[in-house]
């Protein structure tokens, strides 16, 4: 076995015999980096050196590759795009910190969409990345380089972020496990922000095992960050090692039974996992969410409007492009913005600044805000009568780069992932199996979709590693 | 629904060219088309969701800390003089 191929616990467990340092793994993922993701595409940059001097001075750390929003001092922090190129941090998030304090170091900077507004990668402005499961094919978004890393071994482990499905859509199309915490569950300090009420960064790792050590050092109480409370970290990696199906009760959702446009092998992977729980001694509830149906409108009022609030910050003032062109203050901000900003950046902005504008703030934004506590309702409502809800992660497995090119077809991408979004519930994305191979398309992974309640992380641990292993 | 792209644009601080605006225009109204759906639900006496929590006020020790050094603030200025960021003159008819 190649040391780029292990995970964080097998890792670990060399790490901890001193059969390996951690400059061996470093330059393992090195040596895989430049022979093979020339055809993934998954890194934007990465610093060796500075990655084998942190390896160096931490000789029993596990490399974890960094989503390139995520603030590292000293490297570069693009959000894949150009109003960032040539930006160096000047400090560290607080994930990177809590991370190092845990015997991890940052290697690597991965590419995503356009400050996270995506499915496919495809928005990115720096670099295209494809799914190492079938090169023709995007690795999902945003955290698409985070998914090709882990999926392709061209990391150990990685962190993304997740707004409405950005960790677990690209995970289920890389064959990775991705969790989405609980809102309030990990800091946002340095994590560059697209909608502040919904953002969170969480793990993409290669077992569930690994993705409970990840989510267990970068969580907790942090000062800078005031949604975090002062509720204590669980032991996630003991709760995973407990995990079992038995006299667990998994709900399904009524509404999603009768949805038309989920691919049919996405269908049959979910309803065979479904069944596969119930022989494992789960017990089987059909629960309803009746506003899940809104969600998606929900989600593209709050989001847009959230990140033109949060993106006008690129001024082209303080850091950032400037434009050549500016001759006042006012074509200093228009013409920055728009030789800096991406088309679905723009169209974002454009979108968020007519919801909030006068007239019309009353009924999309604060409307959106009352039916967000309805879906938060439902799945309180769920909670009381079920541990966790199975449902697809996304209603497709990965599609041809070029395939989607309407924007409001691309949002469909994250129809199962938003609602647990807007609750702040914590979700993740475990892998259930391979897609028949047909000829328009090889076999593909699809992941399922596991949701429990808020800070609820330990039990959504013990749950997604039974199923994990009834899958294998 | 009509959206005047151009004065949203333009409260968005957002140059776009005439091609873009072409593209947008549609492209926008369909979203808007779509999240119009939430006019459908009853919100009668529903209280907004506000964040992704409820959120009590949340305090830290009022310590004063180290931050930031000026250099580091200042090192992804596009422009600079000193230790301040360099802009376009801003307060019209003033002497530049």
């Amino acid at each position: 076995m190649e040391l780029y191929e292990l995970g964080i616990c097998e890792a670990r467990a060399l790490l901890e015999k001193g059969e390996i340092k951690s400059r061996d793994i470093v330059e393992a993922i090195i040596s895989r980096k430049n022979a093979y993701d020339t055809k993934v595409g998954a890194y934007l940059t990465f610093d060796e050196e500075a990655a084998l001097k942190m390896a160096d001075e931490n000789p029993k750390s596990v490399p974890i590759a960094v989503k390139d929003l995520i603030n590292v001092v000293g490297q570069p922090c693009t959000c894949a795009s150009k109003i960032l190129e040539g930006y160096i941090s000047p400090y560290d998030a607080t994930v990177i910190k809590n991370m190092k304090a845990n015997g991890f170091i940052p290697a690597g900077r991965v590419n995503m969409d356009e400050f996270a507004m995506g499915s496919s990668t495809e928005n990115s402005a720096l670099g295209k990345t494809r799914n190492p499961y079938d090169l023709e094919r995007v690795p999902g978004g945003s955290s698409g380089g985070s998914a090709a890393a882990v999926g392709g071994n061209l990391c150990i482990a990685a962190l993304g972020t997740d707004t409405g499905g950005s960790i677990r859509q690209p995970a289920s199309f890389c064959n990775c496990v991705g969790v989405k915490p609980s809102y309030g569950r990990v800091s946002r300090f340095g994590v560059t922000a697209f909608a502040s009420s919904l953002d969170q960064v969480g793990p993409l790792a290669k077992s569930v095992d690994d993705a409970a050590i990840l989510l267990g050092a970068i969580a907790g109480k942090d000062e800078m960050d005031g949604t975090t409370p002062r509720e204590i970290v669980p032991d996630y990696l003991a709760a995973a090692k407990a995990g079992t199906l038995k006299g667990k009760k998994i709900g399904v959702v009524k509404e999603y039974r009768e949805l038309d446009g989920i691919d049919p092998e996405v269908k049959r992977i979910t309803e065979e996992a479904i069944e596969k729980c119930a022989a494992n001694g789960a017990e089987i509830v059909e629960i309803s969410l009746p506003h899940a149906e809104y969600a998606m409108a929900v989600y593209y009022i709050i989001a847009p409007a959230e990140a033109s609030a949060n993106l006008a910050r690129f001024d082209g003032v303080r850091f950032g492009h400037r434009s050549a062109r500016s001759q006042d203050v006012y074509s200093l901000y228009t013409r920055s913005r728009a030789e800096g900003f991406g088309p679905e950046v723009k169209r974002r902005i454009i979108m968020g600044t007519y919801v909030l504008s006068s007239g019309y703030y009353d009924a999309y934004y604060g409307r959106a805000q009352k039916v967000r506590t309805l879906i938060r309702r439902d799945f309180e409502e769920a909670f009381s009568k079920v541990d966790a809800i199975l449902t697809p992660c996304a209603p497709t497995p990965a599609f041809r780069a070029g395939e989607v090119q309407d924007p409001l077809t691309m949002y469909l991408n994250d129809l199962f992932t938003i609602p647990s979004s807007l609750a702040g519930v914590c979700a993740s994305s475990v892998p259930a199996g391979f897609t028949k191979a047909s000829p328009e398309r090889p076999a593909l992974p699809v992941g399922v979709q596991l949701i429990c309640g808020s800070f609820e992380e330990a039990k959504l641990f013990d749950i997604s590693k039974a199923f994990e292993e009834i899958m294998k | 629904m009509k959206i005047d792209v151009s004065y949203v644009a333009e409260l968005a601080r957002l140059e776009l060219t005439d091609e873009e605006k072409a593209v947008f225009q549609p492209q926008l109204e369909s979203i808007v088309k779509y999240v119009e759906k939430i006019s459908e639900v009853d919100t009668e006496g529903v209280a907004p969701m506000m964040h992704g929590r409820e959120i009590v006020n949340s305090f830290r020790d009022d310590v004063i800390k180290p931050s930031m050094s000026r250099e580091a603030a200042l090192g992804n200025a596009p422009s600079r003089v000193g230790d301040e960021f360099l802009l376009p003159k801003i307060v019209e008819g003033a002497e530049s």
